[in-house]
């Protein structure tokens, strides 16, 4: 064994199948240039090269591939939000999410499970009868079930919640589902690789060529590309980027945290969530608890994480699972969350001719980043919004005319 | 647990602080275009940097403002609104 690696070590052409191809040099210019391999970056570039031909991309990242939010999150892919906007657009990415793992020829352990937003007030039971009746309008399958479904699905649950906050009922949403974050990036990564995208670590931009209005090109710590058309996609990094295009935006960086248990025998299949606990979990193929809980109370641009969070979610879920005292917290970490006022999303065409933004996916970006991917290439080729896009455009700001989607995860309502 | 110092207690847990924000100067709502109020009420200076930020130690109500490096997460300075400079 170790004789075999030696020889692919010194063997400069690399026989071994690798998963993404290694670029030395970054070419003079490229048709687009996609700041960010992260998931949406990734599906963006895939399905620019898949559905529309445009194979003279370059996808920039100053880490590694997947290494920011798409390796953060809790992996959790629903639909069932509160405003039709949100449906719409949120049930689109659902359906793409189900054939992926075929898409790329790659195992994505997309697990359906079914999510239980929990609901223990009155006012809270209200919003879930809301949001129900407009998922099902809209065709998605959301209803409303009482405690004892709850008790049902995750047996060892209290239903008291410690005696001070009764658990009502919940929202149910039969199609929840969560998936292996890293392979989402790595799926999209490759497909759009071998279509001809070029994908570049350890590349970070320094600065975006702009004149006379319009995106020339951008500077980057390995040289100057020129190119016409940018994609912003970099998360927590989008207030960094918009500064040098110069673009003013509400979006905003808050840390949040997430954290996972040892492994334990498979005991919980849904997914749960207590907006009033402001706890979310579900349990990992592999055994592990994996959970989050809000978002951190002041501005940061880090990813460092807090003895307080995990005090605070472990009191919060001994309330709900009072026998999980004795299990131990593995591993906890923090990711930048460009979070908007409306909790809806920036997405689409900006003051910069020629820059494009997919932003704003605070603390609910994983579940769509197929259909991200998906309208952003459409945006980018066509240079008018993806319809289901439209109501995420930056302008909404400037007109008040805010989109209110509440249905968002890790945030107060 | 990290530790913030209020100009009128002294250094307390963060836990007891409520976090409001960068001091933005208000314009004229009188004068102001519906553009400059919409910019007003919804755009931030999102990109990191040494801030000027509202901050209130809640057991005792009392508002100041804290020069933070929202980078590191280093306060600078904290000390009582002064008025408009």
């Amino acid at each position: 064994m170790p004789w075999r690696l030696l020889r692919f070590a010194l063997n400069k052409k690399h026989p071994e199948p690798r998963m993404f191809t290694f670029h030395e040099k970054l070419k003079p210019s490229y048709d687009v240039v996609i700041i960010g391999a992260g998931g949406h970056g990734l599906a963006a570039a895939y399905y620019l090269a898949k559905e529309h031909g445009v194979t003279n991309v370059c996808v920039l990242e100053k880490g590694y591939i997947g290494g920011g939010n798409t390796g953060r999150n809790t992996t959790i892919i629903r639909s069932n939000y509160l405003t039709p906007e949100g449906v719409q657009f949120y049930d689109e990415s659902v359906k793409l999410w189900q054939d992926l793992s075929t898409d790329f020829d790659l195992n994505l352990f997309y697990a359906n499970r079914g999510h239980f937003t929990l609901a223990h007030t009155d006012s809270a039971l209200r919003t879930m009868r809301w949001r129900a009746e407009v998922n099902k309008h809209y065709g998605v399958n959301s209803e409303v079930v009482g405690p004892e479904v709850v008790k049902e699905a995750a047996p060892m649950i209290d239903l008291s919640c410690a005696g001070h906050a009764p658990i009502l009922g919940a929202l149910y949403h039969a199609p929840g589902s969560v998936a292996r974050h890293d392979a989402v990036a790595w799926g999209y990564g490759r497909g759009a690789d071998q279509r001809g995208v070029e994908i570049h670590q350890q590349t970070e931009v320094l600065g975006i060529d702009v004149q006379a209005g319009k995106v020339k090109g951008v500077k980057t710590s390995r040289g100057y590309i020129s190119t016409g058309k940018v994609l912003c996609a970099v998360a927590g990094s989008t207030p960094r980027i918009l500064k040098m295009v110069d673009v003013k935006t509400p979006i905003y960086i808050h840390p949040l945290q997430a954290m996972v248990s040892e492994p334990i025998k498979p005991w919980l299949d849904p997914i749960l969530v207590s907006g009033s606990l402001h706890v979310y979990i579900s349990q990992s193929a592999r055994g592990e608890l994996v959970m989050g809980a809000s978002l951190d109370p002041y501005e940061l641009h880090g990813t460092r994480s807090t003895l307080d969070f995990v005090e605070g979610l472990s009191t919060h879920m001994l309330e709900m699972f009072p026998f999980l005292s004795g299990v131990k917290v593995m591993r906890q970490w923090a990711g930048m969350a460009d979070m908007t006022p409306d909790f809806a999303p920036v997405m689409g065409k900006t003051p910069v001719e020629g820059f494009y933004l997919d932003s704003g996916w605070g603390t609910w970006g994983f579940k769509a980043t197929p259909v991200c991917g998906k309208t952003m290439a459409h945006t980018l080729v066509n240079d008018t919004p993806h319809p289901l896009i439209t109501g995420f455009s930056m302008d909404r700001f400037r007109n008040y005319a805010l989109t209110g989607e509440k249905g968002a995860a890790s945030v107060g309502h | 647990m990290k530790i913030l110092t209020c100009p009128l207690n002294g250094p307390r847990p963060v836990s007891e602080f409520f976090y409001w924000g960068e001091v933005r100067p208000m314009p004229n709502p009188n004068l102001a275009s519906d553009d400059e109020w919409a910019d007003y009420v919804f755009n931030r200076n999102g990109a990191p940097g040494v801030k000027k930020e509202w901050w209130c130690h809640t057991p005792s109500n009392t508002w100041f403002i804290a020069e933070r490096d929202t980078e590191k997460d280093v306060v600078l300075k904290t000390y009582f609104y002064q008025g408009e400079e």
